[in-house]
This record gives C-alpha cells, structure tokens and sequence, in this order.
C-alpha cells in the first residue's frame, strides 16, 4: 500500500488530494471536495495523460516553423519524448493547419498535427 | 478627400473579430478592421498551448487554431481588413490617422470606433531591479514570440521571475525545448497563475516555485551569467541572508500586462487608473461619444472566452449606436469596496440598457468560503457565496434591470468572508 498526494486541477480550489494505491490500483481518495478531485486523483496516478504542443521546423516556407499538437492526449511518461522528436522534424512547406505532421508520434499511436498553415516561400 | 467609414475597429486579435463579426450580424455593412501586424488573430498567433475556447466552442483549441474560427468567419462575411496598418492619431471627432508602407499616410473618418489593442508586459523598469545591460532579459512574452514563431532559443538556463500564467506555460515551452529552467520565483506568496499550469508546466517537470522570493541582484558584462534570489517579507523588501546565487543565461519577466491605451488617451478617453482601461458603461461606450473597447485593452483578461463575449457586446452596441444615436439618461455608478479591486463597466444607465448586464470584476487577494454582495444604495441585491476567489481568476456577475430598484444612484460590489449562508 503506498500514498500520492496530488492537487486537483478541476477547479482553481486546487484541493490537495490523497490517493492511497494497493497493487498498482486507486482504493480511496481523500482531500476532494467534490466528484471531479476523486476521477481527476484515479485517472492521474493510474495512466497519466498530456495534450503535447510545441512547434516543428519549415523547410521552404514563409515562416521558419509551425505550431503543432498531438491529436489527443499522450501518457506524460512520453512527453520529453515527443518532444525530442518534434525537434528533430522538419516538415516542407505548403501544409495547412490540420494536416498530419507525424503518423504515429513517439509510439504512442496518436497523431501530431499542424495548428497552422504555412506557404511556400 | 478624407476616406469615411461607418465603423472602425482598430486592432484585429480577438477582441477585434468579434466585435466586427456581431457588428456585422446586427446591420452594420460599412466596417474596416484596422491591424498592424501582417495577420489577423492578435496575441493568440504565438500562444501555441492549448487551453482555449472550452466555453465557446466545448473543445480545447490552441490559440491559434481560436483565432483561425473567427478569422474564417470574418472572411465569410468579407469584413475589409487593412493589415500592415497601424493607427497613429485618434482624435476626439472620430478621425483616425493611420499609416502603411503601402499606402503611407492616410486619415479615415469613422462614424463609431470600437478599441481593441489589446495589452502589453509591463516593461523592466517597473521591476525595481538596479540597472543592468546585458544580454539575456527577456520579458516572457517576447520569448514566447521568438520560440514559438521564430523559432529561436533565447537560452539554455533559465530563471522566470513572476508566476503568472506567461511565465508558468514558458517553463513548460523552454524545457521542452531542451532548455533547463532552475526556479520560477514569484514575489506574493500565492501564485497568480492557474493551479493546471502549476501542475502542468512546473511539477510535471519538477521545476521549484519559490514563492515569497524576488530576483535582488543581476550578474554579467555583456550576457548574463547568473541572478540572485532572496526570500521577501510581508512588505516584499528582501530578507538579509536568504540570498541565494544562480547561475544562467536567461532571464524571463513575467510580471504582468497592461492595456495598450497610449491612442485611447490621446484623444481624450477617460481611464481607470485600476483597470489601466477607459470607463465604460454598460454598453462598453467610453467618455467619448461613439467610441467603444473590449478585450484586453479595456482590462486584462485571462480567458479569451471572456474577451470573445465582451466584444460581441461592443459591437453590438456600436450598431445600435450608429443606427439610433442612443440618448443618455441617468447613470447608476458601479463601485468596486472591500476586496473588490475594480469593476467593468464602471457605470450603468437603467433607462437604456439591456434585459441584463454582465459586470466583470477582480478580487485584491485570495478568499475562501466568501461572498461577492452587491447592493443597491445599501439595500442587499444579491449575494453569491464562493469556495473560492482568486486575484488571477476574472469573477462575473450578471445584474436583470428588473433587479435594480428605479432611481438607484449606486451600487456597490464587496467581498464579505465567513461562512457562506
Ligand atoms: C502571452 C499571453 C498568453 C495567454 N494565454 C492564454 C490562455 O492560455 N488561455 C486563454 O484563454 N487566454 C490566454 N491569454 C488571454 C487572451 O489570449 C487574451 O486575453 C486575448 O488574446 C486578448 O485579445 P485582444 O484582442 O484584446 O488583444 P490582442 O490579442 O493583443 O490583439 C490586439 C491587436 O491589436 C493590434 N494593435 C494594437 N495597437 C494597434 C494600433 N495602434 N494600430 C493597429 N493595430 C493595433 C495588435 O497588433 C494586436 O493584433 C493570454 C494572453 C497573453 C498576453
Ligand atoms: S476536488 Fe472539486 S472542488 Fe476540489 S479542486 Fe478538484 S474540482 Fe475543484
């Protein structure tokens, strides 16, 4: 059995939350004021989840890079990942914003896709 | 010949566009969105994180990808928009001075002009920090600019001063990019920025919050090489002995905004010495006659939900101003007390304004289990109970005109702690 302590990000109360896990599993959360500290608290130390946004580079185009996010949220422990990869991409321009940039980005089968458009220089 | 418009929105971000798209959808055909930058969209152009428009659209889109919505709107509409222009001069009567490289000078007479410059930082020498010139400090949002559109490094090392939300999403942004951020120090002991990018942008990639701590000393010739920190007491003067040295190579300033009012008061436009932004009533009109503002030249918002409704609101009113010329009755003054640091608008006019107004306001300092009371020449009107109230958090409360006794001269906003009833 083993404790988390964690801040709810529901709501700007910011609520500390204790999670106590057993074998990998949530068993109770306590701290939460409402509902959505207790799903926020299971969700987070079970399989933690970000929205990952940065920028990729342009060859060729009228801008030196464009925005970029992932399609849906990644585990957080993929994040400094998809972001050594985004460094390294460089794309070519024209590309509009919703375009694929990569597939499948770092492994984790969810798609990265352009926020921006940007032409051909 | 002087070129004339019906209605002149100067400044093409977010606040802009929705003001033009409203005024659009209530009759208005003669607009012009006057913006100097090469494209529309304002500030959200390098806000690339997501965590826009969960009130408008029920998605999380990033800045970009908001401004892109209403940029399509505006272009279906086929609102006339001069890019690469910026307004120099606005003058009492409603005559706008503006310049291009392609057109060079010009003067547009509008009939209504509707504010939206938005905001800029506050600049290093409201720091306090003795004088210094080397190379490193950057104020946060130039930064964020640079990295996330130009797509260069300002540096490696980094300290942010000031945790508000700019200065919270950079030491995400920078460490992403490879860059180590030693420490986010923030003068007040509570951080103005919101708890997810607390947890999102700091603990998630373990970069310590020093709250209670300001930056007293700045190292280094020509680039920087380091600052010192210290703890500060109640009154925010440094403590002897808690100074610790850092080393790094950048600086970022995130020590907050202020509303973009240099044409504002050059023609005269009355300014909150609060908000930084003209006095408004209920229909966002300032002192000047048929000239309106929203966004964050008005008052620095932090959602862009909020921005997008209030210039709705402006433009709305401009129309109704140019098709009836509304007359002026009686003005209820709005007064923020106890806790409540401003409120917008500032005043009210019973006889002329809508089933209902929205008054948005700041607390001073953070409460718990408190209440926002509003009353009417002292009697109660209403009283909402809050778990929470923070200075970083914009409150809305919105008044019915059935609500308001005729004849009201005041109404007052407060903060009233204890247990809520
Ligand atoms: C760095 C930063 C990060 C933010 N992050 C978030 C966030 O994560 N989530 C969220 O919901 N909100 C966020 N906000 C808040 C929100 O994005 C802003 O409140 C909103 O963009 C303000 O819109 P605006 O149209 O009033 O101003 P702006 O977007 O600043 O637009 C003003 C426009 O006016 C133009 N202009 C100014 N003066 C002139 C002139 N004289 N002539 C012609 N044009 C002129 C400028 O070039 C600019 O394009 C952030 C704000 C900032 C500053
Ligand atoms: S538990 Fe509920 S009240 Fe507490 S921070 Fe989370 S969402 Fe807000």
């Amino acid at each position: 059995m083993s404790e988390r302590i964690l801040t709810c990000i529901g709501c700007p109360m910011g609520c500390m939350l204790t999670a106590v896990l057993e074998n990998g599993t949530v068993t109770s959360v306590s701290g939460n004021t409402c509902r959505r500290g207790d799903d926020y608290a299971r969700k987070e130390c079970v399989a933690p989840e970000r929205t990952v946004t940065g920028t990729v580079r342009v060859a060729n185009g009228s801008a030196p890079v464009i925005s970029v996010r992932t399609a849906s949220p990644i585990p957080k422990d993929k994040v400094m990942e998809a972001a050594r990869v985004m460094a390294s991409t460089a794309v070519s321009a024209p590309i509009s914003a919703g375009d694929t940039v990569i597939a499948n980005l770092a492994g984790t089968g969810v798609a990265l896709i352009a926020t921006r458009g940007c032409e051909a220089r | 010949m002087m070129r004339e418009v019906q209605l002149a929105i100067i400044g093409g971000g977010p606040a802009g566009l929705a003001a033009a798209i409203a005024a659009r959808e209530s009759g208005v055909q003669d607009i012009v969105i006057i913006e100097r930058d090469r494209e529309l969209g304002g500030i959200l152009n390098q806000c690339i994180h997501a965590g826009f428009g969960l009130h408008t659209f029920g998605e999380e889109l990033t800045g970009p990808e908001y401004a892109a919505r209403f940029i399509a709107q505006v272009r279906a509409l086929e609102i006339p928009c001069l890019l690469d222009t910026m307004v120099l001069d606005l003058s009492e009567d409603r005559v706008l001075t503006v310049t291009s490289r392609k057109e060079g000078l010009q003067q547009i007479k509008a009939g209504a002009v509707i504010l939206a410059m938005g905001c800029r930082e506050r600049p290093r020498g409201a720091l306090n920090i003795p004088g210094f010139r080397c190379a490193g400090v950057w104020s946060a949002g130039t930064a964020q600019r640079l990295v996330n559109m130009e797509g260069m490094m300002p540096g490696r090392e980094v300290v942010i001063l000031g945790s508000g939300d700019i200065g919270l999403i950079m030491a995400r942004r920078m460490t992403m990019e490879g860059a180590k951020v030693k420490a986010v120090a923030e003068v007040l002991p509570y951080s103005g920025g919101l708890k997810r990018n607390i947890v999102q942008c700091l603990e998630d990639f373990d970069i310590p919050l020093l709250l209670s701590h300001t930056v007293v000393d700045i190292h280094g010739k020509k680039r920087l090489e380091g600052v010192t920190l210290a703890q500060v007491d109640e009154n925010r003067a440094p403590i002897a002995g808690t100074e610790q040295y850092i080393p790094c190579d950048t600086l970022l300033l995130s020590v907050g905004l202020l509303p973009e009012n240099e044409l504002s008061s050059s023609a005269g436009v009355s300014l909150s010495p609060i908000t930084g932004g003209p006095v408004v009533g209920d229909d966002l009109a300032t002192s000047i006659d048929g000239v309106f503002a929203c966004g964050n030249v008005l008052h620095v918002h932090d959602l862009v939900d909020f921005v997008s409704q209030e210039a709705k609101q402006a433009g709305e009113s401009a129309a109704r101003y140019l098709q009836q010329h509304t007359q002026i009755g009686q003005r209820t003054e709005l007064r923020a007390v106890n806790g409540v640091r401003y409120t917008v608008p500032q005043h009210i006019d019973l006889a002329h304004m809508g089933e209902e107004v929205t008054v948005r306001m700041r607390v001073g300092q953070p409460y718990r289990r408190a209440a926002i009371c509003v009353y009417a020449d002292g009697t109660l009107l209403r009283r909402l109970p809050k778990l929470v109230l923070a200075p970083g958090e914009m409150e809305r409360v919105t008044l019915r005109r059935d609500q308001i006794p005729a004849g009201t001269k005041e109404i007052t906003f407060c903060i009233e702690e204890g247990e809520t009833k």
